[in-house]
């Protein structure tokens, strides 16, 4: 009997042991990643890197400004139409969650979650493209929006879904009417979860390139016209990294660098939102 | 001399086809303190919040029949409107966690855009915050937010909350059930205060909460309103025989 | 005062409906959209529908010049990385579900764990590529020299190790919720008796979720179909099918993603763009049936 425990007892933490060892195995590629994007691009950021344009083949200096500012332009332009839509379309599924129009609407944003970014891409192509007959930044903040739309409402919803009736009850007896007891007493206790999913979307979509590579297309120099194409860095880092030239390589480590350090902060900021701004139910 | 301030005619109330409250004909005058007593299940919570027009927010939530305040059928009347003019203070304490005690104090107004000066607003807030005895105990942190407050004083917040809307009438909805007996005692002794100013509608389910406070009682049962009397002649000599099961505690 | 107050509410009931009419009205626009991609899909893939019929599917040579169309080649890169890549993710993904779900719920050490999951699910996927062309292909080609197998260093194989790591997150995270959900009772039962620590894992934890876990596995495996920029970035570019399997699986292939990635902006007649649509379309239809399943399974599981 003795020896059964035993042999049982090794066996367990034997098998702890493989877990624990494949589990924290994850940490390895994300830090080979991590430290060799860090030391392939920081060493590329400098002044001249932020705000020149990139250089033609063969001379050296150029930057990376126009895709700078094209993700900042289609990002915000994105979340200016996501940002309600979402808020709205999520406001509706948590207040009214046995109607049939909540049912439709929650299995169009699981599907919507699951679709392939390029496929997206490809249905703007067609939607705005084309009809418009030229690649746009417009184009590119549509696809964008469309990415961000089933982040927002989740996280709307599932915020709201949390919060007690009672809440509601309280502003409603008051005769304040529906719609300020949303957005004056609802909207503002769920902030906190409601913000970390907006800029999760944001973090999101800051750093998809399939769904730009038939809209917004590219651009070599710094445009700010939305009905033009605009360059951004995940397209820029794809066309430079997948070039021949040493050069382009080089700003798409710098690029790639800069992309990292947003995609991060923003994750970091989120972390500390929710935790900040939670208000204490 | 009597007035009525709230008469409900043939009143009826529906889940669905669930029929819940049936045929109510009860009339309340003006600074009366009226309990509504009863077993679960009975009705009385959807009678009161039928009078300022919440039952009807449920889904599949129906009503007939009317409930005339003041002499005008609510049921006709804008029903934000009505739930301006009637406070209600519900089970739970229900302050707003994301305003502060003053701002809850005042929150039928500042949630309604309603503008009013610095100085009415504070005289507002002392006055409704006295008249729900809590002046004293929050003077000092008006301006922080209520979770630090005990139950009791929730509820108290939230009493002066109704009453800053200035209504005739407040319903309350099982007030103390969540509450401890200090807390609860506190809150009995408001009712008795705030007699002289407004008319009180309590829906309880303790007996004795009701014999302790209320000038007549209500019982329902079964969505009937089985009996409606002086309280002391309901306690003492109950005219329905449903009525002395209740009181002799024959169910609850 | 009175009047005012009347006054304020009438106005007050014509903004509560325009309101509610605006929630409804953003709702019905996502249905919209989702239904117009569905839509267009189909009207652009139908000169290619109606071409080639379902013949296409299985057709093995893709030749646009001579306006030959197959998809068969990209279902196979497709399948082979997705699965692969599930393959080799499934240990990873469980490991860490169960090391976060059971053994180390809280502390330092599993919010470090936790936040590192997160992040690899955060690095944008063209990251992921770049860092891969760059250094895993390499790798990968010093490998194959070693095995003789031919050296090109991008291929399915490679696209599947990229897609494993990015893919780790999403299985990992379902598996802790759902392992976090097995009752405390049934557990606490199993101990009771004097299981040990990975007999209880092994014979209770693991039946409980099993078909959680399997909708895991699903979800994972559409998100592997749908990934684009890594796949195109290590995967070859070539519609071309190996002659071995070892041919295959180490040498240069196309996922569907990844061809229309590569050649949409190239398509210049009606029948290659509508091809490549057709592409779209399978797509679209198979990671929507996956996530759905997958979710019903889940939404089944947490309400048991």
């Amino acid at each position: 009997m003795e020896a059964k425990i035993g042999t049982r007892n090794i066996k367990s933490i034997f098998f702890k042991g493989i877990i624990v060892f494949f589990a924290f195995l994850i940490t390895v590629p994300l830090i080979i990643v991590l430290l060799y994007i860090i030391k392939q691009g920081a060493s590329q950021i400098n002044w001249r890197f932020l705000s020149h344009v990139p250089a033609p083949v063969g001379e050296t200096g150029g930057g990376i400004i126009n895709a700078l500012v094209g993700s900042f332009i289609m990002v915000m332009l994105a979340a200016v139409v996501a940002i309600p839509v979402g808020m709205a379309a999520g406001i509706y599924l948590s207040e009214n969650p046995r109607t049939r129009l909540a049912y439709y609407t929650g299995l169009c944003v699981d599907i919507l979650q699951g679709v392939p970014s390029i496929v997206v891409g490809i249905v703007v192509y067609f939607w705005l493209v084309k009809p418009l007959g030229t690649f746009s930044a417009l184009s590119g903040s549509a696809a964008l929006a469309i990415m961000m739309l089933p982040i927002v409402i989740r996280s709307t919803e599932q915020t709201l879904k949390l919060l007690p009736d009672s809440l509601k009850e309280a502003a409603l007896s008051l005769g304040v009417p529906y719609h300020r007891v949303i957005l004056k007493v609802i909207v503002p206790c769920g902030f906190a979860g409601i913000l970390s999913g907006i800029t999760l979307s944001i973090a999101r979509v800051i750093g998809e390139t399939a769904p730009l590579l038939f809209t917004a297309f590219g651009n070599p120099y710094l445009s700010g016209s939305i009905t033009k194409p605009m360059e951004s860095l995940p397209h820029l880092i794809f066309t430079y990294a997948t070039s021949p030239y040493d050069d382009w390589h080089n700003l798409a480590w710098g690029a790639s660098f800069i992309l990292l350090v947003f995609v991060l902060t923003l994750n970091i900021i989120t972390k500390v939102m929710t935790r900040k701004w939670k208000v204490q139910l | 001399m009597e007035s009525t301030i709230v008469r409900a005619e043939n009143y009826n109330a529906y889940f669905g086809d669930n029929h819940v409250v049936k045929d109510v004909n009860i009339s309340i005058n003006k600074n009366e303190v009226i309990a509504v007593m009863g077993p679960s299940g009975c009705g009385k919570t959807t009678f009161l919040r039928g009078i300022n027009r919440m039952h009807e927010l449920i889904p599949g939530a129906t009503a007939k029949g009317k409930i005339l305040l003041d002499g005008q059928n609510v049921y006709d009347m804008n029903a934000i409107y009505v739930r301006a003019k009637i406070g209600m203070v519900f089970q739970r304490p229900n302050p707003f966690p994301n305003l502060s005690i003053y701002e809850n104090v005042i929150a039928g107004y500042l949630l309604n855009g309603i503008k009013v000066s610095k100085a009415d607003k504070d005289v507002i807030v002392e006055k409704s915050l006295t008249s729900a005895a809590l002046w004293k105990e929050v003077k000092d942190s008006l301006h922080k937010k209520g979770t630090f407050l005990s139950g009791g004083q929730q509820q108290r917040l939230c009493i002066a909350r109704a009453i800053a809307m200035q209504p005739e009438l407040i319903l309350f909805d099982e007030p103390t059930s969540a509450l401890d007996p200090i807390s609860t005692s506190s809150v009995e002794a408001l009712f008795h205060e705030l007699k002289a100013n407004y008319t009180l509608i309590i829906v309880t389910h303790n007996m004795q909460q009701a014999a302790r406070v209320s000038d007549r009682t209500a019982f329902f049962y079964m969505g009937e309103l089985v009996e409606f009397d002086d309280t002391k002649q309901m306690f003492t000599n109950p005219t329905d025989q449903r009525t002395q099961n209740y009181i002799t505690g024959r169910f609850s | 005062m009175e009047n005012k107050r009347l006054e304020l509410s009438n106005s007050q009931l014509k903004w509560e409906t325009l309101f509610k009419r605006i929630l409804i009205a953003m709702s019905v626009l996502l249905l919209l959209i989702v239904l117009g991609v569905f839509v267009t899909l189909v009207i652009e893939s139908l000169p290619s529908i109606k071409a080639l019929g379902i013949g296409y599917l299985w057709g093995k040579v893709w030749d646009p010049v001579q306006n030959i169309y197959g998809a068969y080649p990209f279902l196979l890169g497709t399948l082979l990385t997705s699965f692969i890549a599930l393959i080799i993710s499934i240990p990873f993904s469980y490991a860490i579900a169960i090391y976060l779900g059971e053994y180390n719920p809280k502390g330092w050490l599993s919010d470090l764990l936790k936040n590192t999951v997160e992040l690899i699910a955060a690095v944008p996927s063209i990251i992921y590529g770049f860092w891969g062309l760059f250094v895993l292909v390499p790798l990968i080609r010093t490998l194959e020299i070693k095995l003789g197998i031919l050296p090109y260093g991008i291929g399915i194989f490679t696209a599947s190790i990229i897609l494993a790591v990015m893919i780790i997150p999403y299985g990992a995270s379902l598996g802790i919720t759902l392992i976090r959900m097995v009752p405390s009772p049934l557990k606490e039962g199993a101990y009771a008796l004097g299981a040990t620590r990975w007999e209880v894992i092994r014979s209770v934890i693991m039946p409980y979720t099993r078909s959680g876990l399997f909708a895991g596995v699903l979800l994972s495996l559409g998100r592997a179909l749908g990934e684009t920029m890594a796949v195109t970035m290590l995967i070859g570019n070539t519609s071309a099918i190996g002659d071995s399997f070892k041919n295959i699986i180490f040498g240069p292939s196309n996922t569907m993603a990844s061809v229309i990635a590569n050649e949409f902006t190239e398509a210049d007649h009606t029948e290659y763009l509508s091809a490549l649509i057709e592409l779209g379309l399978v797509l679209f239809l198979v990671t929507v049936v996956i996530n759905l399943i997958g979710k019903r399974i889940i939404t089944k599981f947490t309400n048991n």
